[in-house]
């Protein structure tokens, strides 16, 4: 098996990723015949599969509070493997074609020996989907055995990762925190509803995300009045919400009360329980994400149909995430007509890459980050409100740069940038 | 090369004309537009440009054709599941033909009795005997199948596919699906040229025009916009109408509310009109002086003179205006029953 990879080929196109660019720009098409015509040189062959891995740690997540259906056991590992049927259902009109093999381990078991194992298995992935936290992302980056691997983040959504602790073996098809803060407060902006509350759960990941939040929030003029934290493991939200969210939600004049609840443990509840009557925004209430059972244009119901025929459930944003990392790495194998990995990730990790995501725009990986652009929901559960970038944010390459860090916001290095 | 010469000789000839002409002779034709999200259509008269009458159809009407004589109009009903034939006089179903599932765009045989159906949500393309409305083939290809055109030999039909990037070629003889040309994201429209030798293909996220010849079925030339004031990912290519004299396409593009107009010897793009709000496709009316553009978000349309290239009058329609298609008014009216 190990013969299918052409070792000359490898090298070469290795170094080519890493070597500097020069900051002259050509038409992105000229660079992009360029790439295929260095890289589709590297294997002709083509005939084995393109070996993918999904890989996946388990997360606890407290009991539902309102009854709702639990978050699904196979979030993203469908989307990904409706990733490899699209994929594979272009592929084979040029003769290509990818395998997907997975893990998914248990919270506490060693996750690192699951990606060996993968790597051991008879697909020899190159591309590993990773739906698991930023350490387990981290410790998996730099595994020696992993050197050759291209990963595929689609769980964790920390800045840190698009920030100082970048890896150059990490794409990130998820949006980081950052961004989506920033798609939510550039619609608080849009709507000049700029006063917010915020009221921040006690979790790690609660405080992450209110960070995030305050960054965006001085990032595009918006303002935080009052800061409030709440635990909802101190009472029984059925019996004291009325009482216990009017005094957590009591502050100076504001527009939006903000939550940050990632788990999810209080953040519905709040919802028509604040002391003024404002609209409630963040984790719970109106929500930035990737993607979410409303959207509908740019021919996202198609895909969403697609979904649902394979997974029988709605398409959340972890499987669009899984589904897009799956897919572009489809579309540089079409692009190059090559099964050789090490082509396929220098294409992918070069800007000439475009990829169509569902999203009325192509998309790209950040040359200096890895963090893919995308235009993001602001979603309740009922509706699409608007999309991100929002009208009127500008930026002087692309509007889809102004959510989450910019070139010159990030302190990541391993781009060389 | 040989076809070159009469060609000129025409537009000579049209050129001359013209002043002496005075008032044109009757050009009067209708043009029907398919409501998406009405599940109507409209019909508006090409002199008057009044709306004389709005008919009812199936469940998200998109693409629109006409049979070669004129009276019978196919309606792709996607959210329906079928296509449907239609009385164009008064609006009457006449028969509902087998379809396949999501039927999105489709295109007629030169002789007419063929139909090349785009089934979006099942990758395949279904073709349809429009006499005995029997399925003669099913033909698998890429993801979410659009644009269909059949040569004008009718030897030769292509669908592009939305997700797979590509025009899928179909040997109409055997009705296979024979090659596949990669192209930019989401193609989403394939127009022959008269002389068959030249096919257009709009990439909507690529935000391009692919030019490919027909004999290699290879991308010959790729034409891309830019239009001031106007992000780059916001043109998007959709609709293509080429006239027959081979002087100009109109490439319609999307969320950038303009059509482009390109010469289509060169391939220069030449200019841009403005239209509508989010404008997906076009159509031109059989003396070729009017271009009509569907302008989904504005729900209207945008009527342009030709020979100037300026938008001279809009039209309310229903809501998400999407196809187009336009037929000379038949001798003595025909329609005003």
């Amino acid at each position: 098996m190990r013969a299918l990879i052409d070792p000359a080929g490898r090298g070469a196109s290795g170094r080519a990723g890493r070597r500097e660019r020069p900051r002259t720009r050509f038409p992105r098409g000229a660079v992009l015949a360029c790439l295929l015509a260095v890289l589709g040189a590297a294997d002709a062959r083509a005939a084995e599969p393109v070996g993918v891995a999904y890989l996946e740690r388990r997360i606890e997540r407290p009991n539902p509070l309102n009854n709702e259906d639990p978050v699904p056991a196979d979030q993203g590992l469908r989307g990904a493997e409706l990733g490899l049927r699209d994929s594979n259902a272009t592929g084979r009109f040029v003769g290509l074609s990818l395998a997907l093999d997975k893990a998914v381990v248990e919270p506490g078991a060693d996750i690192r020996a699951a990606l060996a194992g993968l790597l051991a298995g008879p697909l020899h992935p190159r591309f590993v989907v990773v739906n698991a936290p930023a350490e387990d992302l981290l410790a998996l980056a730099d595994a020696p055995e992993a050197k050759d691997v291209l990963f595929l983040n689609i769980g964790a959504p920390d800045t840190r990762l698009r920030d100082a602790d970048c890896r150059k073996r990490i794409l990130h098809v998820a949006p980081s925190r950052a961004m989506l803060t920033d798609a939510l407060v550039q619609l608080l902006v849009f709507k000049r509803w700029t006063r917010i509350l915020l009221v921040a759960g006690p979790g790690a990941a609660d405080r992450l995300y209110a960070d995030s939040l305050r960054r965006s929030a001085k990032k595009f003029g918006a303002r935080i009045v009052a800061e409030t934290t709440f635990d909802a493991r101190g009472a029984d939200l059925r019996d004291s919400a009325l009482r216990e969210f009017a005094l957590a939600t009591r502050g100076p004049e504001h527009d939006v009360v903000a939550v940050a609840d990632e788990a999810g443990e209080f953040g519905t509840n709040l919802v028509y329980n604040t002391e003024s009557p404002r609209p409630v925004v963040g984790t719970q209430g109106l929500t930035p994400a990737a993607w979410g059972r409303a959207v509908e244009a740019w021919a996202a119901a198609q895909l969403q149909e697609r979904f649902r025929k394979l997974a029988g459930r709605t398409m959340d944003p972890a499987d669009w995430a899984g589904w897009m990392a799956v897919h572009a790495v489809g579309e540089a194998a079409v692009k190059l007509k090559s099964a050789d990995p090490a082509a396929i990730a220098t294409l992918m990790q070069s800007p000439a890459f475009e990829v169509g995501g569902f999203k009325g725009r192509a998309l790209s990986f950040r040359a200096w980050n890895g963090q893919l652009r995308q235009p993001l929901f602001l979603l309740w559960p009922g509706a699409v409100v608007g999309a991100a970038p929002v009208e009127g944010f500008l930026h002087r390459s692309t509007e889809l740069d102004t959510l989450g860090l910019d070139r010159p916001e990030s302190a990541c290095k391993a781009f060389g940038g | 090369m040989t076809a070159r010469a009469p060609r000129h000789r025409i537009a000579l000839l049209a050129l001359t004309a013209a002043p002496f002409l005075g008032p044109a002779p009757s050009r009067a034709a209708e043009i029907f537009v398919t409501n998406e999200r009405d599940n109507t259509v409209s019909v508006i008269d090409s002199e008057s440009y009044a709306v004389t009458r709005t008919f009812p159809v199936g469940r998200r009407p998109r693409g629109v054709v006409f049979s070669k004589d004129g009276k019978r109009l196919f309606v792709c009903a996607s959210d329906s599941d079928s296509v449907q034939v239609i009385d164009p006089d008064d609006g009457k179903l006449l028969a509902n033909l087998p379809s396949g599932e999501d039927p999105e765009q489709f295109a007629l045989s030169p002789d007419g009795r063929t139909l090349f159906i785009a089934n979006e949500n099942n990758a395949t393309t279904t073709v349809v005997d429009v006499e005995t409305h029997s399925v003669k083939a099913q033909i698998d290809v890429g993801i979410e199948p659009e644009g269909m055109a059949v040569s004008p030999d009718g030897k030769t039909a292509v669908t592009t596919s939305e997700t797979t990037n590509m025009v899928h070629w179909i040997d109409v003889a055997t009705l296979a699906a024979i090659d596949a040309t990669p192209v930019d994201q989401r193609p989403r429209h394939a127009e022959f040229t008269r002389d068959g030798k030249t096919l257009w293909v709009s990439s909507e996220i690529g935000g391009t025009v692919a030019v490919i010849d027909v004999a290699t079925r290879t991308v010959r030339h790729t034409i891309r916009f830019e239009i001031k004031g106007v992000a780059s990912d916001r043109i998007q290519p959709v609709g293509i109408s080429l006239t027959d004299d081979g002087r100009h396409a109109f490439v319609a593009l999307g969320p950038s509310d303009r059509v482009a107009v390109v010469d289509a010897r060169t391939f220069e793009v030449t200019g841009y009109i403005l239209v509508g709000r989010r404008v997906w496709h076009t159509a031109l009316t059989p003396g070729q002086d009017r271009l009509v553009t569907t302008n989904g978000v504005s729900g209207d349309v945008t009527v342009i003179d030709v020979a100037t290239l300026k938008a001279i009058r809009t039209v309310k329609v229903g809501r998400y205006p999407w196809g187009a298609a336009i037929r000379p008014v038949p001798p003595g009216g025909g329609v005003a029953k």
